[in-house]
């Protein structure tokens, strides 16, 4: 295929390229024997290269439990990184068939987009970081302060919102990226960095004096991520989306990557079975044969595995489940029934 | 007569006085400085003020260079080592410069990408010094093939059928010549294009069924670094300037459609910033191609930079065509050359040679321009360290990588400045 395309070019002509063929995502994907997932540039904890050029974290982990529902192997999925200017272009153009990069449900984004959120993977909301000399300990307190913020993002509009609604005064310090706002932040060009509370708690990890700052109790917005698909093929979005709930609904129901051999073979919980393919047949409805979920869950873990060994407190991201705990357990997590 | 002379003046030297040393004032370093440094009393403050700006940078960073660890794992052991002071933190260019040099690029296949770069300089070596053997030329042709083949891999019957497109316009030309010369041109274009539809992919396909030969294949995203800013700047300058030549003679020609085609396509790429040109190859193009084609990435890039470097080395050229006295063109009609021959031996040489330093820049800028690939998310130096910053082992790290990378671009735009400066030496023919 590659190669005719390449001829093709080298003969300057798009328009033998190939003949159009109206095929579903699903289907495309299984031609080419491969996923494509948008993923991020690099944001420590949920999607970037390692040393060897593997792709490591969070959402990473759900494109790997995606290409193993699909293919029985967590590593056909190849990652394309996308920066926020590029990410919904690419997806809309067919580039990436799922986009898994920390990317806010919004209105506009869902509707005027035609974009499909399939569901929440990470609750996150914006906070504050102050260094601890500055004395101050709520966001409240932060009148006139200049504030470091990245540029064309939706925490620009949040941070601009909450000190209005407050009656106080800002001065923004404008920065392009995380590395940026660190680096101004730390020579004290401003007294206060803003972005998500996840991405302030692997930015201050990385501080050479993390108790030196503090990151502020109040969080200005929700900040709902999750994975994005096109409009207009919804067997894909349905894919997409109970493969994130197989993974929740695995860990409410006890299902580890260690134990789901072992679970298969027989489990007296009957919700367990239509998961994992023994009961049901709901892999075959969804155009993926039975096993699906199962290999899901075998791949990358259930979800809590997942958050455990990527961003949890146990790695130095540090991140608590918070919100993202199950909602058995008082957090937002919550996957429909497998009936 | 002689003695007049002796008898009015008192005494006469009739040896030379031996060769003094100049006085201490005006020789040596001292007449140097003074000269140089000193020569006034505000060159005197400035060099005063420069000196001391000198002192003041060189006292800011050299510990820090000085003090710089280069055996760490990660940014949290560096600053454990450095305990408490400051430094630099090498090590991560230790622990990551096959990164920020090749990119994913398979580490088992490294010397690929490096016999890639040696071969490319042996390929250049006779384009660029003249003193050198003309059968060379031979082998810079072919290595385009040959460096493709050795960086992306697969089947070596792939270049080997692109390459026979170009063999066959050849042969096309030159069975052709005989009959008719507008003829031949025609063939000479229509044959590797006939070729390459028609006869290459199953002659492809048939060839490395029968014999399968080459290197095991290598992604497009597997490849980054400064790998991927040597592919693109090197190609793209390599096609700009032949793209750039006819586009600067073709809106200098007389014929309005060729030069309406030409200025519309000048005009509108120089009105156009290269990056939208970048997301327009990385975004738009998807939408018009059939959905399910994969166009490869990197090579739109390098079709869209070559386009956007011809547009300004066509402008380039066209200062040097523009700078040449009319009567080199009457000149050349009196001879009773034709259009071709005239430009080829006699305006080309001279507008070119004018050129030098403008083509040079129009090459440096482009080459530096690849990190504007970063916009895009291809894997370019500058958007390695931002994914080595995100491994939780180097998040927080910043100076060491840009300067690494901007180390490796100097080497290059440098030795770019110094040949341009080198060949100018070489073909000045004025004696100013």
């Amino acid at each position: 295929m590659k190669k005719n395309v390449l001829f093709g070019t080298f003969a300057a002509s798009m328009l033998v390229a190939g003949i159009a063929q109206a095929q579903s995502t699903l289907e495309q994907v299984m031609a080419r024997g491969e996923l494509v997932c948008g993923s991020n540039t690099g944001q420590a904890g949920f999607g970037a290269p390692d040393a060897n050029g593997v792709w490591q974290g969070f959402d990473v982990g759900f494109c790997r439990a995606l290409a193993a529902a699909i293919f029985n192997d967590p590593n056909a999925v190849s990652f394309v990184p996308l920066t926020s200017q590029t990410r919904f272009s690419a997806l809309a153009s067919g580039e990436v068939d799922v986009l898994a990069r920390n990317t806010t449900w919004t209105f506009v984004r869902d509707v005027d987009l035609n974009l499909t959120f399939v569901g929440t993977n990470y609750y996150d909301g914006q906070g504050f970081m102050v260094p601890r000399e500055l004395g101050v300990s709520s966001a409240r307190e932060l009148d006139g302060a200049t504030v470091c913020i990245e540029t064309g993002t939706t925490t620009e509009l949040n941070l601009a919102d909450y000190f209005r609604v407050n009656g106080m005064s800002y001065e923004p310090v404008p920065v392009d990226t995380a590395a940026e706002a660190q680096q101004q932040y730390l020579a004290g060009a401003c007294d206060v960095y803003t972005t998500d509370v996840s991405a302030l708690a692997s930015s201050r990890a990385a501080f050479a004096e993390p108790d030196a700052h503090l990151i502020l109790p109040e969080v200005v917005s929700k900040e709902p991520l999750g994975p994005v698909v096109r409009h207009g093929d919804d067997n894909w979005a349905d894919i997409v989306q109970w493969t994130l709930f197989a993974l929740i609904a695995a860990e409410e129901l006890g299902i580890t990557s260690a134990n789901v051999e072992e679970l298969k073979t027989g489990s007296n919980n009957p919700e367990v079975g239509r998961i994992l393919g023994t009961d049901g047949g709901f892999g075959a409805m969804l155009g993926l044969d039975d096993d699906w979920a199962a290999r899901a869950i075998a791949a990358v873990g259930n979800y809590g595995e997942l958050f455990a060994a990527t961003i949890g407190d146990q790695t130095p991201i540090g991140l608590a489940r918070g919100l993202n705990a199950q909602w058995t357990q008082g957090g937002l997590l919550y996957a429909p029934p497998f009936r | 007569m002689s003695n007049v002379e002796a008898h009015t003046v008192a005494y006469v030297r009739d040896t030379m006085i031996a060769q003094q040393s100049p006085p201490l004032a005006e020789s040596g370093a001292i007449r140097w400085l003074r000269s140089n440094l000193f020569s006034g009393w505000l060159n005197s403050v400035l060099t005063v003020v420069s000196l001391l700006a000198i002192f003041l940078a060189v006292k800011a960073i050299a510990p820090w260079l000085l003090n710089a660890v280069w055996n760490a794992g990660s940014l949290a052991e560096c600053r454990a080592i450095l305990d408490g002071a400051t430094g630099a933190c090498f090590a991560v260019i230790r622990d990551r410069w096959h990164q920020l040099l090749f990119g994913f690029y398979p580490p088992q296949f490294y010397w690929r990408p490096v016999l890639a770069l040696v071969l490319l300089f042996v390929a250049i070596a006779p384009v660029l010094f003249t003193g050198l053997p003309r059968k060379m030329l031979i082998f810079s042709a072919l290595y385009p093939f040959i460096g493709y083949h050795l960086i992306w891999g697969g089947s070596a019957w792939f270049p080997v059928s692109v390459l026979l497109g170009f063999v066959a316009g050849v042969a096309a030309y030159v069975i052709l010549r005989n009959l008719n010369g507008l003829v031949a041109i025609f063939g000479a274009i229509m044959a590797p294009f006939a070729w390459w539809f028609l006869a290459a992919g199953p002659f492809d396909a048939a060839m490395s069924a029968a014999i399968p030969l080459g290197l095991d294949f290598v992604r497009s995203d597997r490849i980054g670094g400064f790998l991927i800013a040597l592919i693109v700047g090197v190609t793209a300058i390599a096609l700009s300037l032949p793209v750039g030549i006819i586009l600067a003679l073709g809106r200098q020609s007389d014929m309005l459609f060729l030069k309406t085609i030409c200025v519309v396509f000048i005009e509108f790429i120089r009105g156009v910033p290269l990056i939208t040109l970048l997301f327009s190859a990385s975004l738009l193009l998807n939408y018009f191609l059939p959905p399910g084609t994969t166009f490869d990435l990197i090579l739109r890039v390098i079709i869209m930079v070559t386009l956007f470097a011809s547009a300004y080395m066509a402008e380039v050229i066209r200062g040097g065509l523009a700078a040449l006295p009319k009567g080199q063109y009457e000149a050349a009609d009196a001879l009773g050359l034709d259009y071709w021959k005239a430009q080829r031996l006699i305006i080309m040489p001279q507008a070119l040679k004018i050129s030098i330093p403008g083509i040079v820049n129009t090459f440096i800028g482009l080459f530096k321009d690849t990190t504007l690939l970063v916009f895009i998310a291809i894997l370019e130096p500058l958007a390695l360290a931002n994914a080595i910053r995100a491994d939780t082992n180097w998040n927080g790290i910043y100076w060491e990588l840009f300067i690494f990378i901007g180390a490796l671009f100097f080497i290059f735009c440098f030795g770019m400045s110094r040949y341009s400066m080198y060949l100018e030496q070489k073909l000045k023919t004025d004696h100013r």
